[in-house]
């Protein structure tokens, strides 16, 4: 039991998907503009994930290895479809604020690349535990990223204010760079410094070395 | 038309303002000519399989496509993942194929980068939108083109950034993917500049 929740815990910080292995990015960055955006697009990826992982785990050893790559996207694409018809019956909102990128789960590394890398090789329960815990540590960046950009950029949380902005009587001055695309490249790159100021092991060796500093130690 | 082509090309980028094939701009930006190579190929492929989507998606899918038939009240909308998936899968296998056939250099420097397409979330996402925007044919056209041609120069122009970056001397912890996604941020301050032109 205790190797099986390391499955849940290790892709959480250490191992995360997005920032250490650069799996399913393109989601994490488009849907952070507000963090219920950013906690709905959570919980659908974790879900398509989980049930991926667990589909195409109890199937593995009756996909023939050549057409296994079509197998595992109709598998997730079916996932997804009835995500994003849940999504539209009962969150039209939201799901319309998603616009496409509920879609995009299908294409989305992350969901790919852990079939790919463990649910091809490993029984049901260890592939949906893996599949678990990198939907929460995708989810995870997706939330810090989402609460820093909804609340420098706009002042609220989930639509609550919490820091009143100036225009209605208060001293905070939204940050309108915060709703825009370039901020969330920013404030990954951040994260992925504070992370790896932290477990260093994680830095990437520079290929190249100045020869000048080199020399002068 | 033109402000169709430009917005997409710039103010736009499916790549900088969407963050579609993020994954794949980070991954094979490292030397200039793959990622040329990589543009190239998305360019083709976007110009071709939009379109397409976009008679299978007017023709098949929309709702009242099948009245013809007798079957008004037929909506096939909820298809349109697969049905596009389906089709840029079989569009990259067979600009594979007459590459292989007709032009073998060109094939040789595309060669690996074309079955990567088939899951680069700006082709698909490229369709999605092309169907949620409602497009017309012309239209699709000059859309498809113009977010290939993007996609195209954000990662040629991030390629040759990268390759300076690697003589650059900065904090350990920034080294590699924190410092990309920096650099990808400030290009995409860039690219949103051009708002507004064209329009």
């Amino acid at each position: 039991m205790a190797s099986n929740l390391r499955h849940v815990t290790t892709p959480l910080v250490q191992n995360n998907p997005v920032t250490l292995q650069i799996l399913g990015i393109c989601s994490a960055l488009a849907v952070t503009t507000s963090l219920s955006t950013a906690l709905v697009m959570s919980m659908a990826l974790t879900v398509v994930l989980c049930l991926a992982s667990a589909t195409i785990s109890l199937i593995r050893n009756h996909i023939p290895n050549v057409i296994r790559l079509i197998v595992q996207i109709i598998i997730i694409a079916s996932l997804v479809i009835v995500i994003d018809e849940l999504l539209q019956a009962y969150a039209f909102e939201i799901s319309r604020q998603l616009s496409i990128f509920v879609g995009l789960i299908v294409t989305n590394c992350l969901v790919m690349g852990r079939a790919e890398a463990f649910a091809m090789r490993n029984p049901v329960w260890p592939s949906v535990l893996d599949g678990l815990g990198n939907g929460l540590g995708y989810s995870l960046v997706l939330i810090i990223v989402g609460s820093i950009r909804e609340l420098l950029g706009a002042g609220t949380l989930l639509g609550y204010t919490i820091l009143t902005p100036a225009s209605q009587g208060g001293w905070f001055v939204p940050l309108g760079l915060m709703q825009l695309a370039p901020s969330a490249f920013f404030i990954i790159g951040l994260l992925i410094w504070a992370i790896r100021t932290y477990w260093v092991v994680q830095v990437e060796t520079p290929k190249f070395r100045l020869k000048l500093q080199r020399s002068r130690g | 038309m033109m402000d169709l082509l430009i917005t997409a090309i710039f103010h736009e980028n499916l790549a900088l303002t969407f963050f579609l094939g993020v994954c794949t701009f980070l991954a094979v930006s490292e030397r200039l000519e793959t990622a040329f190579g990589l543009g190239l190929a998305i360019i083709v492929v976007q110009t071709i399989t939009i379109p397409v989507n976009n008679l299978i998606f007017n023709g098949l899918l929309m709702e009242g496509a099948w009245a013809w038939l007798g079957l008004p009240d037929v909506d096939l909308t909820f298809l349109k993942l697969i049905a596009f998936i389906g089709v840029i899968a079989a569009m990259v296998q067979i600009l594979e194929m007459t590459l292989d056939r007709f032009a073998p250099v060109l094939y040789r420097a595309l060669g690996i980068f074309l079955p990567l397409i088939t899951v680069n979330c700006a082709v698909l996402g490229g369709s999605l939108f092309m169907a949620e925007r409602q497009y017309d044919f012309a239209q699709s056209v000059v859309f498809g083109f113009g977010s290939g041609v993007g996609w195209a120069l954000a990662i040629v122009a991030f390629a040759a950034i990268r390759e300076r970056l690697k003589y650059s001397d900065m904090p350990a912890g920034l080294q590699g993917l924190g410092s990309a996604f920096l650099v990808t941020g400030l290009m995409s301050l860039g690219f949103s500049a051009f708002a507004g032109v064209g329009s």
